[in-house]
Order: structure tokens, then C-alpha cells, then sequence
């Protein structure tokens, strides 16, 4: 998100949903969406029927193939050189669109310089993909619009997940695929608010829609609207926020609906931090085992239970409404915040209903300034939505892009390998993914007998000549340990990952996945290297 | 897009050029029985129950049947009453008589059709066979497969191919032996089927039907809390447990489409595991406490922690609401910035 909005003005998926089955390219890039987002994945395989080109690149053989017309199988951490390497195809055969990188773009002769490094031996090389692939794709992509990227935690998940969304944003600019229906670049966002908690400012360096804490004038803008005095010093992020627990730095963490202890790269390091604190407060629906280390749980009422808006990945703002009465002395999450400043003798928070609340965010989010609850009744509106009359925005940077010049910037890179390889010790490539059938870290999912029915263990994927070379059988039992930890898995042999890479979700608290993956911080986005770490697998010697 | 002008059973119509006479008759609020149409659906003129009388001699099938400027159409000549009856006798002669007790009791289109060609007792009697015995197929957990309701109109095949592009299930066998089945005619749950739901919604009959689940005393309008593309759901409610979820058909991001976990990972609600009073850790255990003892330790806590020593995490899983108050406590009452969320992971 952070590198999307460098590059464009704005972290968001560019084009909405509807649109994708319009494109005549789709890249879908480091995205398993036939598993993690299928009723979007549904307008993919609409366009690919329509005779839509549809390119996905996965280090693994993933459903979404199927549809395919052309799979590139890169190896995993090399998106940097296999996009540069498509983009200087496009440049090299005259097929960018220049017109648009001389209205719209700037800084592109210094970009153009940074190419120099990806020159297609190497970057075939590099990416183990075979040149003609490369050029096939780059020729479709660029020649066969509009075209339309979609990616996921497979591009950010990395040491240099902001690399991979500059590369991503670098190919779109160039030929013009911003600003225009059915193309743009597209981040899938995993969770159901994730893109509302981001526009809410539950972030460290930014108040609601994305305005910079350290800026005084915000600063005062909020000191203002809120009665109180506010820090411009920007805070830690979630990883940060855990080291400096570890350290002793943080007292006290109130941490709502998230479960560390199964979603947190080195997971052990998160549970050893959350140890030290002196008061954890937790609040969730349900018991998790990151509540279970808590001094305090406070109950929270289900999405059923509540009213309220969720941000979808189009930036649609959708209510939720309540349908039920909040099970046991349950309270949705805004009373309780409400409820614990009010008993801190803090004034801003006597909000009698989430309608009160999203006027005050509509008061102080621009990009929200003309959302009330009666406009989104029956349906939601895309933000930017700046007034009352302003009907949302379906497609951002038709006209300008939100950077201060008004121009994309177009940005040099170079490559950088994932921060742990393979080597003698852990000679093997693990990466994670997710399940169609689970959520997560599993805790509302794992409680629906049907889900946990179709998928009830965790199965770590291994090509079966990797198996055959460490004499493994199917569904064996094994254990799998990097130099973080260690867990147990059952094994799944199938070509779908290639020889030398295994796969695991992180739904099972059985088979910890996270225990093993690498926190490796991706130096701007924060983001930990989840997609890459590497392993050894062993048989279980009775 | 042009209009056209039809005449069907004496009365004038406007249709969309390129429409076919079912579709301009449904858009005109006029019935003509069909089995085998779905409107998401390519039509597939399987059934032979739309069928009608063009311009006086030609029997078609409507669903096929595109219109044309100053068409007559009769849906009510003796020809096509008798044919049509035929069809449906044929269909009803070994399907199973416990409406009754039927999931699809009052909704199911073989019904709705057997009564408007006016099917009757002696009928039924005329052709009457068993029903087929072939074993109902109950592996998938969220919905049963029965064969011996089905009436082979395809609409499941042709969900699963042209919406969802799965191809888990298709037409087996030939002849009376015809039944839809998977690949190598496994188990559903054992073939690639992604148990969407999306067939089960659109079968006219019970051959399909959702297992546990009860009518909804009321729906409510709401998005599923599962990922990020957010679906329009219809949150069915009976005293005070959610028993259904349905697609929001008015959606524009899902149009009515849902995933298994949004159809039918809704039973966490109810769980009995829920959190539902606070707990509090005395002599290193977790207790039930009242709101307020447990505010009160947190209000004592907070207090000597403001500024640095403090951090919120809130949740890519609450709503706007909830994380701005969440950052707006953290900034304004503790006085720092250190607020993130799980938006990485």
C-alpha cells in the first residue's frame, strides 16, 4: 500500500470489481483467487471465457492455470526482474505507450537507466522462467488492452514487497493501463475492512484518510476536532509494535480481533513478546490463543450483532446492519472503546449509534466528506466521495494521479533476492497460501462442522520427486523446522508446487505454519517475508 | 437498442431486439411454463415445456425463439397444450408424490408447471412409473444430491460451468439411465466441486437441496465478513440465530454470487464457544468477570501506560466505526501514534 501510493497518490485498487471481466489482459501476480477471493475470481474466468488473455504468474501450478493462457512459473522473491524484463521487452520493441508516460508520468529516463540491469538472459536466468514466455507475455500485456493487474500477498508479503509494487505500478504506467476501464492496478485486499481499517487511520503514521501525522497543520486539524493534544511523531508498526514489547518498551497492548500467535511471521518471537508485556487486553469473539495469554478479555459482538460500514477492496462503503441481539453481554467493538475512554474521563466519545460515529469521520476524512448513512442505504459508494453530491469514484487517476505533482512516478529498482534461501541445512523453499475453505487463523471457520468437514488438516504440499528423494509416502507424517522452529505436518504430494518449493496455509493451530516463516521487514511497507523462508523436511523417526 | 412490436395470445408486446419470445414475455410479465431457463443462464432449450405456436403453423421452443417485428405467437393453441402436457406427464410419471414434505414444497417450478397444464389424478395414474432408485448423495456437508427429484433440466451443469467455471458435475449415461454425476461418478465431496452453493440456489426442483437449514423468519441486508471483495449477503434470521445465507441479488460487487464460506460459514455466530461475559486472569487464571471489574483494571492500567509504553492493534476485521474510535482513543486519550492493524499479514 505504501509503495502503490509513492508511485500513484493513492495505496487502493485503481478499477472496480465489475470491470475485470471487461479487460481484454489480465495479469493476475502473486494472487490465488480462485481460492482466496472466488466470487471475484469469477469475473477472471468470465473475461478468460470471453477470450480475455489471461496471464498468471505463480511460482505455483495454482487453480486459476486452468484459465490460463500463459502460466509463468517464477521462482518465488524474483517478481523485480521478471516485471523489469517485461517492461524493457516493451520498451526495446517500441510498444510503451509514450504518449501517456510524457503526460502523465515522470522521473522515466532515470528509470529507463535502472533497465539496464534486467536484460532478458539475465532476468530468464534469475527467475528460471524462459525468455519467449517473458516476451509473450510482455507482447500481450502491452499490445492487447485494456489490461488489468491483479495481485496479492504473493507481490507484498516479501523483504522487498514495495520493490515488487513499484515494479507492478512501473509496467501499468508504461503503457498507459491507469485511469481507464478494465485496466489498472489492482491490489486484492485479503480481509473484509482491511481497506476501511487503513482509510480509518489505524495506522501509525496517518489520521483518517491517509493524512501524515507528522505534519503540523494535521496535527492541529485533529488537536482541533478531537480536544486533545496529538503527537506528530509518527508510531511503530505491528511488527515494531511486538520488538518493542519484546524489549520492554511497551507496557500495555489492547489488541482487537487479531490472532498473533498464528498469523504473526515468527510467531514464537510475538508469543515471547506478548509475555513480557506487563497488561494484554484482548478483544475478540471468540476465546483465541492469543486471548488465552491475555489479562483482560473483553467480548466482542459478531458482524451480525452490530451496525456499521465495512470498505471493501474497490472502496466501496457498504453498511452492515444488525441482524441478531448481541449474544451473552457481548457489545459491539465501538461501545466498548467508547465505554473504556469514558471510565478514563475522556470526552469525543458519547456516541449513541456507528451512524453518530461515521458523521464525525465524514467531518474529518475528505476522501469520505460525502458518505452518510442514507446515501449508502441500498448501495455503496467508492471513495474518494468528497461532498454530498459527489457520486464516488469507480476508477482513481482518470484525469491526474493523487501525487503532489499531479504525474506518476515511474521508479528505478534494482533486485534484491528474498532475505533467507535455500542452503545444505534447509534446502527446501517454503511458502504460504490459504484455503477456499478456511479463514485465516481459523477461528470463526474452524467452527463451522461443514468447512472443517471439506478441509480439516493442515497438508504441507511437496512435488513428489522432493518426496521421493527424502523417501516420504503421502499423508506422512513429518516434521518441517526452519532455523525459527519447528512443527509437524502431513504431507500432500502434488505437482502443483514445483521441485525444491512446499506449501502450507496458516489455518491450523495443529501445524503452527508461522512458527517457521521468516519477520525479514520489507524496509518501507513493514511488511514481513511470509512467502519465503527456507526449510527442512524430515520423516519422523519412531 | 431497437424495440420490436410481438403479439402474444392476441396481446401486443414491445420487446428488445435480440431478446428471445420467453424473455420478452417475462419482461412483460406474462408466464409461459419453462424448466430448463434460468435467466443467468445461455438458454439451452432442453425442457420442451416453453414450447408455442408461431404465426400459425410452426411449433418452436420460446426460450430459442428470438423475436421478430410483428411475430404472433400462441401459447394456448390445442397443439401446443397437448404437447406441453405430454412433456410434464412424462417428468411427473416417476417423480417422487411427497410434496408434502418437500424442501421445495410451494417454490418448486415442476410443480408450478404440472398445475398450470392442468395435470390431474387420472393422469398421473397413465403414465405412472417407480421412482429411481438410485442412492441420494449426502457427502457434501451443506447440501444432498437426489437423484430420483431430478429432472435433468441441466441448470446445475450449466451453473457450474458457464458462472463458476468449476465443470464439477455434468450428464452421465444415455437414455432413462441419464443422471448428472461427477467425474467417475464420485461422491460430490470428493469431486472438485468447490460447494459454492450456487447449483442448489438454482435448481427448479429438490434434486439439490441445502441440508440443516431452516426458512428464515426474516432476512436482513448485510456484507459478508469474510474477505475483502465484499459480498451482499441476506443474513436469514429466526429468533436469534442466523439460520440462512442467501446472495443480495441488488449487490453490484457479487450480483447475487457467494462463496462457500459466505454461504455457509455463518454457524461461528451461534457457536456455543462465544465469548460472552469478560474474563479476567486472578492467580494466573482466567475468570468471568462483570464489565466493570474488568474496565476498572483496564482504566488503572492505561492510566500509568500512556504514551509509549502503550500500543493498539485494531482489526482489518471491524468495522469503520469501530477502528476510527479505536485510533481516534489511542492518539487523543493515550497520546501516541503507536496504532496498526493486521492490513500485512
Amino acid at each position: 500500500m505504501a509503495g502503490l501510493a509513492t508511485a500513484l497518490g493513492s495505496g487502493a485498487m485503481t478499477n472496480s470489481i465489475h470491470e475485470i471481466s471487461g479487460a481484454k489482459t489480465i495479469l493476475a501476480i502473486g494472487t490465488n483467487t480462485t481460492q482466496a477471493h472466488p466470487v471475484l475470481a469469477l469475473q477472471v474466468k468470465k473475461a478468460a471465457r470471453n477470450g480475455a488473455n489471461l496471464i498468471v504468474a505463480n511460482p505455483k501450478e495454482i487453480d486459476l492455470c486452468r484459465h490460463a493462457t500463459i502460466h509463468i512459473q517464477q521462482r518465488p522473491g524474483t517478481d523485480v526482474p521478471l516485471l523489469m524484463g517485461m517492461i524493457r521487452t516493451i520498451i526495446d520493441e517500441g510498444l510503451a505507450d509514450q504518449n501517456f508516460i510524457k503526460e502523465r508520468c515522470e522521473d522515466f529516463d532515470q528509470f529507463k537507466a535502472s533497465l539496464q540491469d534486467f536484460d532478458l538472459d539475465h532476468v530468464s536466468e534469475i527467475t528460471t522462467v524462459p525468455k519467449e514466455l517473458i516476451v509473450e507475455a510482455a507482447r500481450l500485456y502491452a499490445t492487447s488492452g485494456p489490461a488489468a493487474i491483479l495481485y496479492c500477498m504473493g507481490i507484498t508479503q516479501h523483504c522487498h514487497g514495495t520493490d515488487n509494487v513499484w515494479a507492478i505500478s512501473n509496467l501499468a504506467l508504461i503503457t498507459g493501463n491507469l485511469g481507464k476501464p478494465s485496466a489498472g492496478v489492482n491490489p486484492l485486499r485479503g480481509q473484509n475492512n482491511v481497506q476501511g481499517s487503513c482509510d480509518m487511520g489505524a495506522l501509525p503514521d496517518v489520521y483518517p484518510g491517509y493524512q501524515k501525522v507528522h505534519l503540523p497543520e494535521n496535527q492541529q486539524k485533529f488537536e482541533k476536532a478531537w480536544g486533545a493534544k496529538l503527537s506528530t511523531e509518527p508510531g511503530l508498526t505491528h511488527s515494531e509494535i511486538f520488538d518493542d514489547a519484546y524489549h520492554g518498551k511497551i507496557k500495555s497492548l489492547y489488541l482487537i480481533g487479531e490472532n498473533p500467535v498464528l498469523s504473526e511471521a515468527n510467531a514464537n518471537h510475538a508469543i515471547e513478546a506478548m509475555e513480557k508485556l506487563e497488561f494484554l487486553v484482548v478483544q475478540d469473539i471468540f476465546l483465541t490463543e492469543t486471548a488465552a495469554m491475555a489479562d483482560v478479555v473483553l467480548p466482542a459482538a459478531s458482524f451480525a450483532e452490530k451496525n456499521g460500514t465495512f470498505s471493501n477492496t474497490e472502496r466501496r462503503i457498504q453498511r452492515i446492519r444488525q441482524a441478531i441481539a448481541p449474544v451473552g453481554e457481548t457489545k459491539p467493538d465501538w461501545q466498548i472503546v467508547c465505554a473504556i475512554a469514558k471510565k478514563m474521563g475522556a470526552s469525543g466519545f458519547e456516541f449513541s449509534s456507528p451512524e453518530e460515529i461515521m458523521q464525525e469521520i465524514a467531518s474529518v476524512t475528505p476522501s469520505y466528506g460525502g458518505i452518510s448513512y442514507d446515501r449508502i442505504e441500498s448501495v455503496g459508494i467508492q471513495w474518494p466521495c468528497p461532498n454530498q453530491d459527489h457520486p464516488g469514484t469507480p476508477i482513481l487517476h482518470t484525469e491526474k494521479f493523487g501525487t503532489p505533482s499531479g504525474k506518476a512516478k515511474l521508479i528505478p529498482l534494482s533486485f534484491r533476492d528474498a532475505a533467507e534461501l535455500p542452503d545444505d541445512d534447509y534446502p527446501l523453499m517454503l511458502t504460504t497460501d490459504r484455503s477456499l475453505f478456511h479463514y485465516h487463523t481459523g477461528s470463526m471457520t474452524r467452527r463451522v462442522d461443514g468447512l472443517e468437514q471439506l478441509d480439516s488438516e493442515e497438508l504441507l504440499k511437496i512435488n513428489p520427486q522432493d518426496a521421493r528423494e527424502l523417501g516420504l509416502e503421502d499423508q506422512e507424517m513429518v516434521k518441517i523446522s526452519s532455523r525459527r522452529g519447528e512443527t509437524t505436518v502431513k504431507t500432500k504430494l502434488t505437482g502443483i508446487c514445483p521441485p525444491g518449493l512446499v506449501s502450507m496455509t496458516f489455518h491450523f493451530a495443529e501445524s503452527p505454519t508461522n512458527v517457521l516463516t521468516n519477520a525479514a521487514l520489507d524496509p518501507v511497507a513493514k511488511i514481513p517475508e511470509t512467502k519465503v523462508c527456507a526449510v527442512r523436511v524430515e520423516k519422523i523417526v519412531a | 437498442m431497437s424495440e420490436v412490436t410481438i403479439t402474444i395470445d392476441g396481446l401486443e408486446i414491445k420487446a428488445r431486439e435480440g431478446t428471445t419470445v420467453l424473455q420478452a414475455a417475462q419482461e412483460n410479465g406474462l408466464y409461459i411454463p419453462n424448466l430448463c431457463n434460468h435467466p443467468d443462464l445461455d438458454p439451452a432449450g432442453l425442457c420442451r415445456v416453453c414450447v408455442v405456436k408461431m404465426d400459425d403453423w410452426k411449433i418452436a421452443i420460446s426460450c430459442k425463439l428470438p423475436v421478430k417485428d410483428g411475430m404472433v405467437i400462441s401459447t394456448e393453441d390445442p397443439e401446443v397444450q397437448q404437447i406441453r402436457k405430454n412433456t410434464v406427464e412424462l417428468l411427473v410419471a416417476n417423480h417422487p408424490m411427497t410434496c408434502l414434505t418437500c424442501e421445495r414444497d410451494s417454490t418448486c417450478e415442476l410443480q408450478k408447471v404440472a398445475h398450470y397444464v392442468g395435470i390431474k389424478p387420472d393422469d398421473i395414474k397413465r403414465y405412472r412409473r417407480s421412482v429411481r432408485s438410485i442412492p441420494m448423495d449426502t457427502s457434501n456437508p451443506f447440501f444432498d444430491m437426489d437423484h430420483s427429484k431430478c429432472i435433468l433440466c441441466g441448470i446445475c451443469v450449466r451453473t457450474c460451468d458457464e458462472l463458476q467455471n468449476i465443470n464439477a458435475i455434468n450428464y452421465a449415461q444415455r437414455g432413462v439411465a441419464s443422471l448428472i454425476s461427477t467425474l467417475g461418478n464420485k461422491p460430490i465431496a470428493e469431486s472438485r466441486c468447490e460447494s459454492c452453493g450456487e447449483c442448489v440456489v438454482r435448481c427448479p426442483v429438490a434434486a439439490l437441496s441445502p441440508k440443516n437449514t431452516m426458512e428464515p423468519m426474516r432476512q436482513v441486508k448485510s456484507i459478508c465478513t469474510y474477505c475483502g471483495v465484499g459480498c451482499g449477503v441476506m443474513l436469514g434470521v429466526r429468533g436469534d440465530q442466523i439460520v440462512s445465507v442467501e446472495g443480495d441479488y441488488d449487490n453490484p460487487v457479487n450480483q447475487g454470487s457467494l462463496c462457500v464460506k459466505g454461504r455457509y460459514g455463518y454457524k461461528f455466530i451461534n457457536h456455543p464457544e462465544r465469548l460472552k461475559t469478560p474474563l479476567v486472569r486472578k492467580n494466573g487464571e482466567l475468570v468471568e468477570a462483570t464489565w466493570d471489574e474488568a474496565l476498572d483494571q483496564i482504566e488503572a492500567k492505561f492510566s500509568k501506560h500512556k504514551g509509549e509504553k502503550f500500543a493498539a492493534l485494531a482489526s482489518a476485521r471491524i468495522t469503520n466505526e469501530d477502528n476510527y474510535l479505536i485510533q481516534k482513543f489511542t492518539r487523543a486519550v493515550m497520546g501516541t501514534n503507536n496504532i496498526d492493524h493486521c492490513a500485512r499479514l
